[in-house]
Parts: structure tokens; sequence; C-alpha cells
């Protein structure tokens, strides 16, 4: 019998609504599993089990009187970089570490709508800022199919906790592939929705215009739940778009005999690990198997991406992060010697590494003299990524890419290496760049038992053909059904 | 275009950081690398391609000038380092 904290929402669901267990029993379940693996694993800055037990046994007596809604009761963790209010958002950095938010992040806010239990906050590279969780002030998140592999960043924390069943479901963010390459390493289902889709209040800001916020499971049917609660517009963030989504279960079980999948040249001829080509040749023979055809095609500006993306996130994370100032929340020096000493002092101290070298790139991008030959060109070049992906899908419903090129690598490998580091995001950034939707499926398993997934992409707004066709996908595979032995 | 030394201190104070001399030498370094790394965009022709600053329909909504309740004080201040009554307490900003 599978333990309660290995199961899907969906499955916890209907145990809840035939009354075969509680919504108090699920969250001792995921609570016990935390016990007994976080020392290992550490998916989390912040664990509530108090605040999150009596939230269950609020969501008992909702489910009781019938006023539950197919998600109450289901526990989350959410990534340390949404606030919570009255409970520490640190984004894994030092210079937030005892920052409590007076409010809570419009997506929250609808968890707690809905009546989820809330577990805790999950662990991630500082700011975001990352592509392995080894940033994180708190200490590295580990992957749960291997402990000395890194579980993919920059939400780690939340991937690794629905691998290691520390959470039924949890959110990430993803500014250049941060739930989608987690969600590969650790062997679950993670989705970027559009830019847009989802209010962005309360989400400490990395790269406003990459940003945005998406939730990670073990499957399909599960990331459809949770996009039915957070799509939809938020007057609180004018980033936000007034549109109607669709119900994303209505996805579930449409046929996708003769939807066309297209296959970039360039992602495919960057492909030089044999597992990862693998796999994704066995996804493809799979979507052929379910009457998808495939057309060949080409973004020309795909090798650009990484370059202009580390010139416009690091140059908005410049302008974001010049908020953290020690002046009205947050770290600040003790000791300096004037107002400009204190900020220099107190972001010298409360920043990591990383986030200060991207400091320093943005604002030198920025900075007068080079606005045009960085800035002004990466935006440019951004133009023409997003004309690629435009010209694509009028030959095709979505395009099948990997995730990453490569399945998890060591703690402490690529961290002295900022471009290598980079380079893990040569399949997830152009997506973020053109505003697109985009979701991680598990695909199978390295030679070393690692997990490798595929990404699939769709046009604006398209997030039912994803979910329609990764469904699919899970019903005649077992990949996003295996479970790390931990 | 190769970043020094000078620039590197330049741009910390632009962003108010303290940077130690490791510090500076390593990131030196790095971001030479990198600055190296974006020169590959120098392939693209760009002339007559509008920069894109985000993916939406930008536009600016709008509300009626109704004052709305706002956070109360004592929840503004919880987090700060250092208070005076109703206000941060901060350094002097004026000499």
């Amino acid at each position: 019998m599978t333990d309660l904290c290995e199961m899907t929402a969906f499955e916890l669901s209907r145990l809840l609504h035939d009354k075969k267990t509680s919504s108090v029993e699920i969250t001792r379940s995921v609570l016990d599993r935390i016990e007994a693996v976080e020392s290992n694993v550490h998916s989390y800055v912040t664990i509530r089990p108090e605040a999150a037990l009596q939230m269950a046994q609020e969501a008992d007596k909702r489910l009781a009187s019938g006023n539950g809604h197919i998600l109450t009761g289901i526990p989350i963790a959410i990534k340390d970089n949404m606030c919570l209010r009255g409970e520490r958002t640190t984004c894994a950095s030092k210079i937030l570490a005892d920052f409590v938010p007076p409010y809570d992040a419009t997506v929250v806010r609808l968890v707690k709508d809905k009546g989820m239990v809330i577990l805790g906050k999950a662990n991630m590279d500082e700011f975001a800022m990352g592509s392995s969780t080894e940033t994180s002030c708190w200490g590295p998140t580990r992957n749960p199919w291997n402990l000395e592999m890194i579980p993919g960043g920059s939400s780690g924390g939340s991937a690794a906790a629905i691998a290691a069943g520390e959470a039924i479901v949890a959110f990430g963010s993803d500014t250049g592939g941060s739930i989608r390459l987690p969600a590969c390493f650790c062997g679950v289902t993670g989705i970027k929705p559009t830019y847009g889709a989802v209010s962005r209040y309360g989400l400490v800001a990395y790269a406003s215009s990459l940003d945005q916020i998406g939730p990670i499971a073990h499957d399909v049917p599960d990331l459809a739940l949770l996009l039915n609660l957070i799509c939809g517009h938020d007057p609180m963030d004018s980033t936000s778009v007034p549109l109607e989504h669709p119900d994303f279960t209505s996805f579930l079980d449409k046929p996708i005999k003769g939807m066309k999948l297209g296959l970039p040249r360039e992602f495919f001829s960057q492909l030089q690990d044999p597992d990862v080509s693998r796999v994704l040749s066995d996804a493809r023979k799979v979507f052929e198997s379910l009457g998808t055809e495939f057309v060949d095609l080409s973004l020309p500006h795909l090798d650009y991406g990484i370059a202009a993306y580390y010139i416009i996130a690091p140059s908005e994370a410049s302008s974001n992060l010049a908020r953290y100032d020690g002046v009205k929340y947050g770290h600040r020096a003790e000791k300096f010697d004037g107002m400009i000493d204190m900020y220099c002092r107190t972001r010298a101290e409360g920043f990591g590494n990383e986030v200060k070298r991207r400091i320093v790139l943005g604002t030198y991008a920025l900075s007068s003299g080079y606005y045009d030959a960085y800035y002004l060109k990466a935006a440019k070049v951004r133009t023409l990524i997003t004309r690629d992906f435009k010209d694509a899908f009028e030959s095709c419903d979505a395009i099948l890419c990997p995730t990453a090129p490569t399945a998890a690598f060591k703690i402490g490998e690529k961290v002295d290496d900022p471009i290598q580091m980079y380079l893990t995001d040569v399949f997830t950034i152009p997506v973020n760049m053109a505003g697109l939707p985009g979701i991680a499926v598990p695909g199978g398993f390295s030679e070393q038992g690692l997990p490798i997934g595929f990404q699939l992409i769709a046009p604006h707004f398209e997030e039912g053909r994803l979910i329609q066709l990764s469904a699919a996908f899970q019903k005649v595979t077992d990949h996003h059904l295996k479970r790390p032995s931990l | 275009m190769k970043i020094t030394a000078e620039q590197v201190d330049y741009v910390a104070l632009l962003g108010r950081l303290s940077l130690e001399p490791e510090e500076k030498k390593k990131y030196l370094a790095q971001l030479d690398d990198i600055l190296k790394y974006m020169e590959k965009l120098t392939e693209v022709s760009t002339d007559d391609v509008e920069p894109m600053t985000g993916t939406v329909e930008l536009y600016t909504p709008l509300r009626e000038d109704v004052v709305k309740p706002s956070l109360p004080i004592e929840e503004a201040l919880a987090n700060a380092p250092a208070k005076t009554g109703t206000a941060f307490r901060v350094p002097k900003v004026i000499d």
C-alpha cells in the first residue's frame, strides 16, 4: 500500500471525498516523511508542522461540512521567494534571513482560500539565481535519487520535496528554467505557464519580464488542478493578463492523434549526452504510437539565447535587487560610515557570490556606454528568438525538445564555473525569453539511474495543449510513477 | 571589450556593493569570461529589429482615485532594522 505522502493530489482528493482518509492523516504522513529524510534531502528552509496540522484540521472540518474544493486538505510546499504572511520568507539569502512578510502572495492567498495545507517554504538558489540550488545561504538541497547530485534549480527544494514525498504538490518559479530543470532532474512534472498567466504579486522579483510562478507535482493531472487555481488576472499585478483561462482538467483525456510536434534542429544538434538522446528518442516513439506527426523545423537564434538571457536577467535583477538596502527591512550592517557605506556594507554582507556577480554584470550591461552594446542588443535578439518560435508554431502545435543537456551533476561540480552552470539552461531559457508556456515531463533514466525528462513548448496561453500531450504520454508510460528509495 | 578593475570598482559603486580585493579579482576574471561569451551576440544582425522588453502587451491599468485600506504602520515597521516612533531610522542623508 503506497504511503499517503507519495500519492498524487487527485488520488488523495478522491480518498478524502470517499472519507477513506483525512487531511490530518495525509499531513501527518508527509510530516513523518519530512522528519525521516529532511536531514539528507534538505528540501525546506522553513517547516511549520503545528500550523500545517492546524490548517489540516480546518480542512477536515470544511470537507465534512460539504464545502470542500478538490484541493482542500492537500499539503503544498511553497518556494521561499513567495510571501507567506507571518512566516519568514528568505529567498535563501542572508539579506532576508529574518524577513517576515506582512502580506500573502496572491498564489498563497488562493491556496489558503481553497483550504490547502501549507507545509513550509522550500529551499532555492539565492534570489532564484542559479540552476542547482547550491547558492542557497541555508545550504544545498540534495537530489532524492542520489544525494550527491544536485536537484536542479532554482526551485530545487520544491522539486526535491515532491520526489521525496515531503510534499504532495509544490509551487516553484521559473525565470530561465527554474521549474522545468529541477522537475526534470528530480523525475517529477513541472510547468511554467505563459508569462502573464499567473500573478506575480508577492513573488520576490528577480527578472520582472521573465519570472513566472508554476506548479510542480508527480503528474500532469495534478498540474492541471493547480493551474486552474492560480491562472487568472490579478489587479495587484499589472503584467497579469485579463484572460479567461480554460478548465485545464478538460484537456486530460483529449486524444492527441494528428497533433503536430515540431523538432527544432538546433536543439537536437546540441545534444551530446547519449542518455538524454535516448530518452528523447523514446519519447518521440511514444508520441508516434499515440498518433502525433513530426515536423522538422529551425529556431536559428537558439544559440544566442543564453548570452541574451545572461544580459537581460542580471540587468533586470540589478534593478530589482536595488531595494535591499537595509533601510526598511532585511539585514542592515552594524558598522558603517555614512549612508552610502551602509548600503555597500549591508549588501556586501547580505548577498552571496552569484547574486553579487549578477548585480555587477547587470549594472555593467546597463551602464552608460555599454547599454547599447549589451542590454539593447540582447533585447533585440530576444525579439528574434520570439519571432523564431512564432514562425515555428505556424507548422506545429507544440515543440518537443530536451529539458536539460544532461542528467543531474554532482554538488560542487560547476559552482566555480559560471558559464558551465549557465549552459545548463540552454533549452529552457528561450522559452522564458519568448514568454511561452513550457512543461517538463519525466521521460526515463540515465545509465546511473538519474531521472531525465523532455520538454514541450506551446504558443502563448496554449497550456491546454501541453496538458493534453503530456497527459496522453503519462497514460502509456510509467516514469512519473517511479519513486526514489530514500 | 575587456573589463578592467576600474570598471568593476565603478560598477560596484553604482550597485552599492563593497567588494573585497580577492572578490574583485575573482569577479574580474569570471566577468571577463562571461563578457567574452556575450560577444557571440555580435554575430547576429539586429539592424531594423525592435528591442523587446517584455512579452505581453503592456498597458497602464488605471483605477478610480478612491482611498483603499493600506498596510497598518506597525506592520510596515515590523521588519525595520531601526525605528523611531512611526518612522524608519536611518543614517543622515543630507549634511
